[in-house]
């Protein structure tokens, strides 16, 4: 099993509802902005207590609102690639990529820093400080930051945006070798879903918005 | 030049300024972390007590000072019977006075600072494996050290320039509690002591304007240290 999930939480005036149990290794997410898919990855990475449910990633519970178990954030070992990056600005690039690697050197399975900063092209921006990067330089600094960090699974909500096509496809295929490679589950959240055909087995697609609270 | 009078006048009103703020400081951020990041029964009231010394009237927080840190009172006889401390005409008493005046500043300062680190960082900083702890001490502290600057600079400003609760509480003693400002006020009450309030309130001044430099220095500093810390 790779993502076990059920929960319910009220955002706002509306409430998310998620209910599914998958095998894949990948699983592509898609829907409208507004159907809740950053808020699930958030709950998934412990950022949100979801007010009711169950949250299991491979074979570990991370959340349990039942028996009241919640696995603290640091404790989840989710590789998160946010949408808005969230590069540390008062660190440079290197700062910023070995800001997990504590974690990383304790996981059984580590990946090797100068490799993925070879593939995702930011080995010339290890001084760099964040707000000298472009757009897409900051994505792939978030990717890499997220992927050393010793990443029991992954979360990746957006990953592609901002990044011109041939880079997009260059990150995909990277990020489909890495998976063969590490097997960690993956949850890809995406507004294109053609692009997923090659690495997702199974895409979801949450409803047009979160329902309405019953008064 | 400057005779040794003043030079005493001025080592006192710094020495006080320097030790209220150094106190102060831990407790300040403290403060102002708790504002800025928690939610917690009695935030309110805490929020009104540290703005309190900078609402009421200097004379009537050095009053209460007096009643709670007195020969007399609770406080003050807690310190002289544990640590045979006594705040009373001393200058330790006015450092006291001078923090508590400065609390209120030095808090506002630092609380905004923290309110404007913004908290998604922390999260992904979570996300990546940091303990709550490990968490603020490499994003939220120092990306709010500018404000914790800021704030520092202003107490300082501020104990510098402490009037009225000091003299309320420790009176105007040569030597422990009169600092610059008790001894301007000192030099005005006596006929002729015109001169010796001008050399006073030009050094007075002069002080105040190089602490306000040298913060601005500091807050540029770690601002520009941003890109160089690894």
């Amino acid at each position: 099993m790779s993502f076990e999930i059920a929960l319910r939480h009220r955002i706002g005036e509306c409430e998310l509802s998620v209910q599914f149990a998958v095998q894949d290794q990948v699983l592509g997410l898609t829907g409208p902005s507004g159907a809740g898919k950053t808020s699930l990855l958030n709950c998934i990475a412990g950022l949100i207590r979801p007010a009711q449910g169950r949250i299991v990633v491979g074979s570990r519970v991370l959340a349990d609102t039942h028996s009241g178990l919640s696995v603290p954030i640091e404790q989840r070992h989710a590789g998160y690639v946010f949408q808005d990056a969230r590069l540390f600005p008062h660190m440079n690039v290197a700062a910023n990529l070995a800001y997990g690697r504590r974690r990383a050197d304790a996981a059984p399975r580590s990946i090797d820093s100068a490799m993925v900063q070879e593939v995702l092209g930011i080995t010339q921006l290890a001084n760099r400080s964040p707000d000298t990067l472009s757009g897409g330089e900051v994505r792939r600094v978030a990717i890499a930051r997220a992927l050393l960090s010793g990443p029991q699974f992954l979360l990746l909500d957006e990953p592609l945006a901002s990044l011109d096509q041939p880079r997009a496809l260059e990150i995909l295929s990277m990020i489909e070798d890495l998976v063969r490679e590490i097997r960690i589950p993956v949850l890809f959240v995406t507004h294109q879903p053609d692009l997923l055909e090659q690495l997702a087995s199974n895409i979801l697609e949450l409803p047009q918005s979160p329902l309405p609270l019953q008064r | 030049m400057i005779t040794s009078a003043e030079w005493s006048i001025i080592g006192l009103s710094l020495k006080v300024s320097l030790v209220a703020i150094t106190l102060t400081l831990p407790l300040a951020y403290a403060l102002a972390w708790l504002l800025a990041r928690r939610l917690f029964p009695g935030r309110s009231l805490l929020d009104a007590l540290v703005h309190l010394p900078l609402v009421v009237p200097p004379v009537v927080t050095g009053w209460l000072l007096l009643i709670l840190f007195g020969r007399t009172g609770p406080l003050g006889m807690m310190l002289e019977n544990l640590f045979g401390i006594s705040l009373v005409f001393r200058w330790t008493g006015a450092a006291v006075a001078a923090a508590v005046m400065a609390l209120p500043l030095m808090v506002r300062a630092m609380r905004l600072s923290i309110e404007a680190v913004d908290r998604r960082l922390v999260g992904a900083a979570r996300t990546l494996g940091a303990s709550p702890w490990h968490a603020f001490r490499t994003i939220t502290l120092p990306l709010s050290l500018p404000g914790i600057l800021a704030g520092a600079m202003l107490g300082f400003a501020r104990s510098l320039g402490e009037f009225g609760a000091t003299i309320t509480f420790v009176s105007n003693i040569p030597g422990q509690t009169r600092t610059l400002p008790l001894a301007i006020y000192t030099g005005l009450q006596v006929p002729g002591g015109e001169s010796d309030v001008t050399r006073l309130a030009i050094m007075s001044i002069l002080l105040s304007l190089s602490a306000l430099l040298v913060s601005e220095w500091l807050i540029r500093r770690a601002n520009g240290a941003r890109a160089h810390v690894v």
